[in-house]
C-alpha cells in the first residue's frame, strides 16, 4: 500500500513548523513519528498534498520537572516515557501506560504528542492525561496557550489544536507517591485496548480516564463525583460508563464495553486503595 | 527528493518519492531481499530493520524521515559460516520453520537484547510482541533468545 503521492518539507524550529502551516494551509499534515498518520495515508483515508515532518525540531523532545509539574516536550516517544527516571518517579501511571502502547517497534517511533493530536478515542496517554488532570500547551504563530485537558479533545479524530497550530508540551503534576492503575482489556498482545481505565487518587478522591469509551477519550465525571463523596468503589465504578456512547464493532458491542468499563474501574479504584 | 542513508555500513543514496517507504528503499533501490513485508499495516513485524540500533517497522516510515541515520537489516549481520551469536542461536534452537518471520524477529531480537540484556521468558515474549510467525514456532524462537542473552555480543550489531 503506497500513499497518495505528496511533497515532503521537514521542519528544523517550531516556528520554521508554524511557518510552512501557514503557507501550505489545510492541505498541509505535520508528521512526528507517524505511527497513527502514514497507516491511514497508506490506507489512502488521508491524503495531504503537503507533509510537514517535525520530528527533527531541536528542543521538543525532554522530561523535565517544573515546580510541581513534569513537563514533556510533544516529541517524546513512548519508549522515552517508559523507561524515564523523572516519569518512574513523578508520573508512574504515564509509565506504565507509555510500556502497554502497540509493540517495542510502535513504541520506538510514536510520539506523546502525536498520540494526543490525533484524538483516538483509544489512545492509552490520553485518559492518562484525563486521569492526571493534565495541561497542553499549544502554540500558533502569534500567540501561546495552555489548555487544560478537558478542554482539548472536541470530536472523533478533533482536538483544540488548530490547523495553523503546533502542541508544544504535554503538563502532567507530579503526583509520584500516590496510588494508581492502569487497566488495558485486550484479547492479543501488542492491540489497542477494547476497553481501557486510568485511574489515579488525587486530592482525597480519584481522577478517572476512559479509553474507547466514546468519540473521544473521556473522563468518567460520574464515577469520580460518587468517589469524592464517599462511594467505595463497587458503587463508583458502577457509574463509569454513565454519559460514555462507546461503539459497537468486531471487538465488542457497545454493551459488553459498558461492562467492561464498570469492571476495569472497579478494579482500578480497588488498585488506588478504595474498599 | 534524494535520501542518504548508512545501510549495514555502507552508504546508499538514492533519488525517490518522498511516498517512498523504507522497507523499499531498502528492497528495490538497495536490492537487500532480506526484509521482508508480511502485513504492510504495522502489525506483523517482518519488515522490522534496527534504525541506530532501535527495532522498528520499516513499513510505516518514510524514507525521507531517516535521511542521514543508519539502518541493519539481515544483511548485516552474520554470514553462514561466521553467524551472528543471535543467528547461531536460533539455528541452534529450531529457531524457525518457513523463515518469513525470522528476518525481522531475529532483529527484533537484537534490540530486545540491547534493552534488557538479562530478560525472563516473560520479558521475551512480551518484548518480542511485535512479531507474529505464521508457523507459530514461537516456544523455539524464546528458547534461542534466552541461550543468545548468554553469548557476548548478542544484543549488539557487528562493528
Ligand atoms: C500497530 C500499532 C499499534 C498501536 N497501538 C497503540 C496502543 O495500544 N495504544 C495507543 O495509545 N496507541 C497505539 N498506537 C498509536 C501510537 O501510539 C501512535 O504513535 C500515536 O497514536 C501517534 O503518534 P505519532 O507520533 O506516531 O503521530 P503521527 O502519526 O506522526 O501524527 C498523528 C497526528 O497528530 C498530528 N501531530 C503529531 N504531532 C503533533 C504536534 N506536536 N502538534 C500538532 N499536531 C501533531 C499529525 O499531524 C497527525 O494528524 C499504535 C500504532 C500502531 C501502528
Ligand atoms: S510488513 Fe511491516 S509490520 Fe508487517
Ligand atoms: S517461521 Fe514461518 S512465519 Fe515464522
Amino acid at each position: 500500500m503506497i500513499p497518495v503521492g505528496f511533497e515532503y518539507e521537514r521542519a528544523e524550529t517550531a516556528e520554521h513548523a508554524l511557518e510552512l502551516l501557514a503557507e501550505h494551509g489545510d492541505d498541509a499534515k505535520l508528521l512526528a513519528g507517524g505511527h497513527s498518520l502514514l497507516p491511514l495515508m497508506k490506507l489512502r483515508l488521508a491524503a495531504p498534498a503537503v507533509v510537514i515532518d517535525i520530528a527533527r525540531i531541536e528542543g521538543l523532545s525532554y522530561i523535565r520537572v517544573d515546580g510541581a509539574w513534569l513537563a514533556i516536550g510533544a516529541l517524546t516517544r513512548h519508549r522515552d516515557l517508559e523507561i524515564s527516571p523523572l516519569v518512574l518517579e513523578h508520573a508512574p501511571l504515564l509509565a506504565r501506560a507509555a510500556s502497554q502502547v502497540g509493540d517495542p517497534q510502535v513504541r520506538h517511533r510514536g510520539t506523546i504528542g502525536g498520540s494526543l493530536v490525533h484524538g483516538d478515542p483509544a489512545s492509552d496517554l490520553a485518559a492518562v492525561v484525563i486521569a492526571l488532570g493534565g495541561e497542553l500547551v499549544i502554540r500558533g504563530r502569534r500567540e501561546q496557550r495552555t489548555l487544560g485537558v478537558d478542554e482539548f479533545f472536541t470530536g472523533f479524530l478533533e482536538t483544540a489544536v488548530g490547523a495553523d497550530e503546533l502542541l508544544t508540551e504535554i503538563r502532567v503534576p507530579c503526583v509520584g507517591g500516590t496510588a494508581w492503575s492502569f487497566q488495558k482489556f485486550n484479547r492479543r498482545a501488542q492491540d489497542w485496548a477494547i476497553v481501557g481505565v486510568a485511574a489515579v487518587a488525587l486530592n482525597g478522591g480519584a481522577g478517572i480516564g476512559l479509553v474507547n469509551m466514546g468519540a473521544t477519550p473521556l473522563r468518567a465525571t460520574a464515577s469520580e463525583r460518587a468517589v469524592a463523596s464517599g462511594a467505595g468503589a463497587v458503587e463508583a465504578a458502577s457509574l463509569a460508563a454513565d454519559g460514555a456512547a462507546p461503539p459497537s464493532d468486531v471487538q465488542a458491542s457497545e454493551e459488553f464495553r459498558r461492562h467492561l468499563a464498570g469492571v476495569l474501574t472497579r478494579r482500578a479504584l480497588q488498585e488506588c486503595g478504595l474498599e | 527528493m534524494r535520501t542518504r542513508l548508512e545501510v549495514n555500513g555502507e552508504v546508499h543514496e538514492h533519488e525517490h518519492e518522498p511516498r517512498l517507504l523504507l522497507v523499499h528503499f531498502i528492497r528495490d533501490l538497495c536490492g537487500l531481499s532480506g526484509t521482508n513485508i508480511g502485513c504492510d499495516t504495522t502489525s506483523c513485524g517482518a519488515c522490522t530493520v534496527l534504525l541506530d540500533g532501535e527495532s522498528v517497522k520499516s513499513c510505516t516510515i518514510l524514507a525521507a524521515q531517516v535521511d542521514g541515520q543508519s539502518v541493519t537489516t539481515i544483511e548485516g549481520l552474520g554470514t553462514v559460516d561466521d553467524m551472528h551469536p543471535m543467528q547461531q542461536a536460533f539455528h541452534e534452537h529450531h529457531g524457525l520453520q518457513c523463515g518469513y518471520c525470522t528476518p525481522g524477529v531475529v532483529l527484533a531480537s537484537i534490540s530486545l537484547l540491547a534493552e534488557n540484556p538479562d530478560p525472563t521468558e516473560r520479558e521475551i515474549r512480551e518484548g518480542l510482541e511485535g512479531n507474529l510467525c505464521r508457523c507459530t514456532g514461537y516456544h523455539n524462537i524464546v528458547k534461542a533468545v534466552l541461550a543468545a542473552a548468554s553469548v557476548p555480543g548478542a544484543g549488539e550489531i557487528p562493528a
